[in-house]
């Protein structure tokens, strides 16, 4: 898993109907001092992120595990909030 | 497995299910030689590993859901698997 900060939502009506009824983010992925890496992604999301959260996501096949009983086809999925990072000795 | 070093916990109450009352480490890749790697990971504790531990992480799905117990594939893959106490090097090595 890796952290992001959510930076936008997006609005997609055509879409694979396996999405139907997900939000999906903009996500930068970023290291433990907020700076960023890479490049922004589009995230599922499956806990009520809002834009200017903190978040840590999961990538590859395990995005595609995060609702009981149904497969989604994402490859980049936000699987919880971050309250609070304790950095140390970096 | 991924050589890392544990450089902080993370705090979170709103989380998958899948991630309920673990412990959630931010490590960083380093070198056998200790030196710090870009790519900054979130991993799951299993092995009780603490602030500037060098540990093993395994960041694959399957190896998560047979360490954490999961009866069915979960959106977890990155697991701290074991902490390193020792690192030899052989004349093979570069």
């Amino acid at each position: 898993m890796k952290l992001g900060k959510v930076t936008g939502k997006v609005w997609a009506t055509a879409k694979d109907p396996k999405l139907n009824g997900v939000t999906l983010y903009v996500m930068q992925p970023i290291d433990e001092s907020g700076k960023a890496l890479g490049t922004e992604l589009i995230a599922v999301d499956t806990i009520g992120s809002r834009e200017g959260d903190i978040v840590f996501w999961v990538g590859g096949a395990e995005a595609t595990f995060a609702f009981p009983g149904r497969q989604i086809p994402s490859d980049v999925t936000i699987v919880g909030l971050v309250d609070r990072l304790d950095i140390h000795g970096t | 497995m991924i050589l890392c070093r544990v450089v902080g916990s993370i705090v979170s109450t709103i989380k998958h299910d899948s991630y309920k009352n673990t412990k959630l480490l931010i490590v960083r890749p380093i070198t056998p030689e200790g030196v710090l790697k870009s790519g900054t990971m979130v991993a799951v504790d299993t092995v009780g590993a603490g602030e500037g531990n060098t540990v093993l992480v395994a960041s694959e799905g399957r190896a998560a859901m047979e360490i954490m117990g999961f009866a069915a594939r979960q959106p977890l893959r990155s697991v701290v698997v074991g902490i390193v106490d020792h690192i030899e090097r052989g004349h093979g090595a570069s």
